[in-house]
């Protein structure tokens, strides 16, 4: 009976009773528990606590109350989101018994409107990756092909809500993370504008670049989860009330720009086929397409993994085996630095140890001007590019990938082409822009992913446009 | 190529012990990715400002009050300390 349920399907069949919020609650735990020993998505199973939250629903709406579009819908939280008295991981070893004594902001705001939390997801360890495979835990698959990887870091929301193993799903995205999945699998997935969307019980990884976001089957449910988690909040001082309401806009004929350094070397020629052909679909309904230029976004790359490397090194300094996560001291003599090395030893994975690594070289000593400082003003300059291409057209279409889902272990063993994975989705983290996720065609039964990138805190713009695509692909 | 001295400086630095094999293959990934970061050396820098954060950041200052947690909350906190002694978090003696 889940199968597709959009939001406002579970909120339709709620409130005419066609089905109880426990009902459908349980509905899910029946798919997970058919499906998730072969897909993987899930890391922890919350289902003692989603059914006292749906019976509260249920108590709701029997006694005629007014509930609100999130209320009863089940959701998934990416492993790096704190949800209160949960366990919250991060998909690392350092943190695998690690107990949430708080909300995060997002969270606190859906369970305010009635949400139900199924259960936890499984991630790339911090977010660091682009397959999932980095999690301490498990692997996940692609639903559309279990020897294919879903994408990361969020993969395991993306994979959740693609199975309809969820409604929709909450993952983050430093560099892609939230995009990237959401194409591999086949739905919607947002990156809000920075500061949009309270960082709040967000376990950090790169502070300047990290959102949380939304992954839903369509346009419309990321929309509604995204008005649902967004707004100032006190306890995140780079978060920022939009100054832009949704009703002010009216898509008639958007212009589009479309960058040519996105397309031709390197990218999967099925998926440049893909993207182009939408193009010309949206043109003919009536948008102006125009070829723009954003000329640094061949540093794109290399300026990201040097900002996100740095600013992990030190978000990720907290984890010492003091106050809270794994600690490792077993001999009587040792002293506080060899509880230092032990613990964050045998606590991280390899592709932590190596961004921990990377960033501490290129903020060293001798090296900080040459790497960070650099990498920072090349930040200027992709950011430049944007604000100047927004000054002619209203939104931005690229591919979200270069290549459909790849085979599980294919890039794990070569961390550059791994990184390679974010060349389309790293550039909107550095400019703080907002950018959408949005299937539009499949590859040898792969899906393939647009990304419509808007100017900032214009997220409403960007849905009206993905909806317009989404009716005509 | 990047030492095996300089691996080892930098995990120290990062205070993350690394095995003599995670040394010599961190070596290897670290030579391959630094040189890829030097891409950027060809663009023109000089006139340009360092972006540290993509929107305007403020300062944001507040009255230095302390707010009282719950008891529940400061347990909970405290709870997921690996050692603790009489509501403290335990940690070794640095003073010789």
């Amino acid at each position: 009976m889940v199968k597709g349920l959009t939001i406002s399907d579970i909120h339709q069949g709620l409130r005419k009773k066609e089905f109880s919020a426990q009902e459908l609650a349980q509905s899910y735990f029946k798919k997970i528990n058919s499906l998730d020993e072969k897909l993987g998505a899930f890391l922890e199973i919350t289902q003692n606590e989603a059914l006292s939250q749906a019976k509260r629903v249920d108590e709701l709406i029997s006694q005629g109350k007014k509930v609100s579009l999130m209320t009863g819908i089940p959701m998934a939280i990416k492993d790096n989101i704190l949800v209160k008295d949960v366990k919250c991981t991060a998909a690392s070893k350092i943190l695998e018994e690690y107990l949430a004594p708080y909300e995060a902001t997002s969270v606190k705001k859906l369970r305010g409107e009635g949400a139900v939390f199924l259960g936890k997801t499984n991630l790339d360890e911090f977010g660091m990756g682009a397959s999932t495979e980095n999690s301490a835990f498990k692997k996940t698959r692609n639903p559309h092909d279990p020897s294919r990887v879903p994408g990361g870091s969020s993969g395991g929301s993306a994979v959740a809500v693609a199975a309809d193993e969820s409604c929709c799903a909450l993952g983050s995205d430093t560099g892609g993370s939230v995009r990237q999945p959401a194409a591999f699998c086949g739905v919607v997935g947002l990156k809000p504008t920075y500061g949009a969307v309270s960082r709040y019980g967000l376990i950090a990884f790169a502070s300047s670049l990290d959102q949380i976001g939304p992954i839903a089957k369509n346009v419309e449910d990321c929309e509604i989860v995204f008005n649902a988690i967004k707004g100032k909040d006190p306890l995140d001082s780079t978060s920022v009330e939009s100054k832009f309401s949704i009703s002010h806009f009216q898509f008639s004929n958007p212009k589009i720009g479309v960058p040519k350094e996105y397309f031709g070397e390197g990218i999967e020629p099925g998926v440049e086929k893909i993207i182009k052909e939408t193009i010309k679909k949206v043109e003919k309904e009536g948008a102006k397409i125009e070829e723009i230029s954003l000329p640094h976004t061949k540093y794109a790359l290399a300026c990201y993994y040097i900002i996100a490397t740095s600013e992990a090194s030190a978000n990720l300094a907290r984890y010492d085996g003091i106050k809270y996560g794994l600690s490792k001291d077993d001999e009587q003599k040792s002293d506080l630095l060899d509880v230092y090395l032990k613990t964050r030893e045998e606590g991280f994975g390899p592709e932590v140890k190596r961004r921990i690594m990377l960033g501490t070289y290129t903020l060293s000593a001798g090296y900080y001007e040459a790497y960070y400082l650099r990498a920072q003003k090349v930040r200027t300059l992709i950011k430049q590019d944007f604000e100047k291409a927004f000054q002619k057209v209203d939104v931005i279409f690229t591919p979200v990938s270069p290549f459909a889902a790849f085979k599980i272990g294919e890039k794990v063993k070569d961390p550059l082409a791994m990184y390679l994975s974010d060349v389309f989705t790293a550039s909107v983290n550095l400019a703080g822009l907002p950018a959408l996720s949005l299937p539009c065609g499949k590859v040898r039964k792969l899906p393939v992913g647009l990304q419509i990138i808007g100017r900032p805190f214009r997220e409403s713009e960007i849905f009206q446009v993905g909806k317009f695509v989404e009716k005509i692909v | 190529m990047i030492s095996k001295k300089e691996v080892e400086h930098v995990a120290k630095l990062a205070r993350l012990g690394l095995t003599w094999k995670e040394i010599e293959k961190m070596q290897k990934e670290l030579t391959l990715i630094l040189d890829y970061f030097d891409l950027l050396k060809e663009v023109d820098v000089s006139q340009v400002q360092p972006t540290s954060h993509s929107i305007l950041l403020e300062n944001v200052d507040r009255e230095d009050i302390v707010k009282k947690e719950s008891l529940e909350t400061v347990n909970k906190i405290l709870d997921g300390a690996p050692a603790r002694e009489k509501g403290h978090v335990r940690v070794k003696g640095i003073l010789k």
